[in-house]
């Protein structure tokens, strides 16, 4: 492969398909085509997003609130910068107040006297809320994965198990996050009862609630996945006689591998939902705990503050989406070529 | 495990054959509908014997070869491989697919890897990787090693399944229309290296085919598949032509034309024979496993 083709299936991969024409256009491939088509891939989706913005300004500022005009772009992008100005503000403030404890702590040891270590007790910024949402997140997704994937494969492989775990697949995967909250919650605080635990409750309890509802799609599409391994391939297996685990582990995952990571690519966006639903309901740090105070904060920013939360929730989501397509992308095959 | 009579009834010499088909008869479909694709079928091969077996389609070949590779059970009769039962695949008879069946996600190398791994072992995996790499280079595909099947055409593709077929060194090795899905080109630089490889390894070879000019070029002996329902083998045609076979030599030499012409006509024959019984059954034969030319399924959304 060129070195034009190697960089334009990276971009393929990486879902970055916008910079194909971009890669053509640099080599001198077809210059007016190019053009015309980085124009549609990238020209028409912002001309778009400006249209977004204008009407939003101008619908904004018709409608009046109880708590102040509805704020126009402007308004949320400064809103925006005010956040995370604020977050390193208190970080340079946390900096100093540790500084300040160094001091005191030499002068405590040259008198003499007892010292006692103390963290700063400032309140979590918007980023580390954000902060707190990804890590939540990731958590419930692993736990998710972990459950799905085998139960999956074992649903693939097998009519009867998968006949099984029908009935509860069918009950538990149209439940809401808000309905499996309070029981978890309620079954974390009596089974997680460690002395100095390493994870508040109200991570294990987000976390937990994300895996339960995101944890459906992963487990169909493995199961989807794995009973539609061709059946050239297993009589290959058969002809060499793998064992039955050699046969899973060599043939069916790998030929699965798509279909689970479209299942996971799904179950990761679910959770990114789901978690800010839960955080708002259980009052678990992140952004769901932070949309829900600027909600009862009530003040003049309260609007931009939330619609700054509500660009970040969908940037974020949309980000993960993409990590997924290229994972996902990276893992497919051709499945025609077989 | 019972033999079942010879339909002569005479006993066999004792030596036992390399391999042999004893009235098999395979059926599919529901007890009271099932349709006979099978019925009666005997052969006998020798060692180091490439024998072609050629037929229609829709006769009943790939069941053939699924019975030969033990990956379907007959209904009735046995085969047997140096007088031992077949009960089930193994690596002692290769296939090589009608549809190549590489594994996509796996290189050239490891698609072969795959298969000499699990037969051999007690190799090192020096040795392993070398074996697999002499096979691959057999096939003239060395400059492939690391590309995946989806880089490589029908023509490579299908010498891949070759180069695996051979190195797991079975005692038969079972090829399914492997040149069926080839163009007209590839197919004819393609029979030429099976036969190059035949000569060198003397591989007992079954070779499933619609061409009779392929049996005829690669052959030693031709087993016309009668057209089913019902399908049986026919009379053993001995190809009777010096190797290595020289395609356009061959095609002057009368031996060539004699034989490709008297097989031609019994299948003919056979054919117009067994119509009333095809038109009568009311619909067509299925091969055994119809080709999926559906698109990918797209994934399950929930």
């Amino acid at each position: 492969m060129s070195r034009k083709a190697r960089v334009i299936h990276g971009c393929e991969v990486a879902g970055l398909d916008v910079f194909v024409p971009v890669v053509r256009l640099l080599s001198g491939e077809e210059p007016s085509r190019q053009i015309a088509e980085f124009g549609r891939s990238v020209g028409i989706p912002l001309l778009a997003l400006g249209v977004f913005l204008l009407v939003w300004a101008g619908v904004a500022s018709q409608i009046e609130t109880s708590i102040g005009r509805v704020p126009g772009p402007a308004a949320v992008w400064e809103q925006g910068k005010a956040l995370v100005g604020d977050h390193y503000a208190e970080r340079t403030k946390e900096a100093q107040f540790y500084e300040r404890m160094e001091g005191l702590k030499e002068k405590y040891a040259e008198e003499g006297r007892p010292w006692k270590d103390r963290r700063y007790s400032g309140k979590p910024t918007f980023l580390d809320q954000v902060g707190t949402s990804l890590a939540t997140v990731f958590a419930g997704f692993v736990i998710a994965s972990v459950v799905a994937v085998p139960i999956g494969i074992l649903c693939g492989l097998s009519p009867t198990f998968y006949a099984a775990m029908n009935p509860l697949i069918q009950i538990f995967k149209p439940v809401s996050p808000l309905a499996w909250l309070p029981i978890v919650m309620i079954m974390v605080s009596a089974l997680y009862t460690a002395e100095n635990p390493f994870f508040e409750k109200s991570f294990i309890s987000s976390a937990v609630t994300v895996a339960l509802c995101s944890l459906w799609p992963t487990l169909i599409n493995t199961a989807v996945g794995v009973a539609s391994v061709e059946k050239d391939h297993l009589n290959v297996a058969r002809v060499l006689q793998l064992s039955r685990f050699s046969t899973v582990r060599k043939i069916v995952i790998p030929s699965a591998l798509p279909f689970i990571f479209t299942g996971l690519r799904l179950s990761l966006g679910v959770g990114w939902m789901v978690l800010i639903a839960a955080e708002m309901l259980a009052q678990n740090p992140g952004l769901g705990k932070f949309v829900w105070d600027m909600f009862q904060n009530g003040s003049s920013q309260t609007l931009a503050q939330i619609m700054v939360a509500v660009f970040t929730i969908g940037i974020i989501g949309s980000l993960l989406d993409r990590m997924m397509i290229t994972l996902q992308n990276a893992v497919s095959y051709d499945v025609r070529s077989s | 495990m019972s033999v079942l009579p010879e339909l002569g009834g005479s006993p066999r010499p004792t030596p036992p054959a390399f391999f042999e088909m004893n009235g098999v008869g395979k059926s599919f479909g529901p007890t009271e509908s099932a349709t006979e694709v099978l019925r009666g079928v005997n052969l006998e091969i020798r060692e180091g014997e490439f024998v072609a077996i050629v037929g229609f389609s829709g006769s009943g070949k790939s069941t053939l070869v699924a019975l030969m590779a033990g990956l379907l059970d007959p209904d009735q009769g046995s085969l047997r491989i140096l007088g031992e039962p077949v009960t089930g695949p193994g690596p002692d008879r290769g296939v090589v697919f009608q549809n190549y069946s590489l594994l996509p996600w796996l290189t050239v190398r490891e698609n072969v890897l795959l298969a000499v791994d699990q037969v051999f072992p007690k190799k090192s995996a020096v040795e392993r990787a070398d074996h697999a790499e002499h096979y691959i280079e057999m096939v003239n595909l060395t400059a492939a090693l690391e590309k995946r099947p989806d880089e490589l055409s029908g023509g490579m593709r299908q010498r891949v399944a070759v180069a695996r077929g051979l190195a797991i060194e079975p005692r038969i090795l079972l090829m399914d229309e492997p040149l069926g899905a080839l163009d007209a080109l590839t197919r004819g630089t393609l029979q030429v290296e099976i036969e190059r490889i035949w000569a060198r390894d003397k591989k007992t070879v079954v070779l499933v085919t619609n061409s009779v000019d392929e049996a005829v070029l690669l052959a030693d002996r031709i087993v016309p598949l009668k057209p089913g329902p019902r399908a049986s083998l026919g009379p053993s045609f001995p190809v009777d032509l010096p190797r290595p076979r020289d395609r356009k030599a061959l095609n002057g030499s009368v031996t060539f034309q004699r034989t490709r012409n008297e097989v031609t006509q019994y299948l003919i024959e056979m054919q117009s024979r067994s119509t009333p019984a095809m038109s009568a059954l009311g619909r067509s034969l299925p091969d055994l496993e119809p080709a999926d030319l559906r698109p990918p399924r797209a994934s399950f959304r929930s």
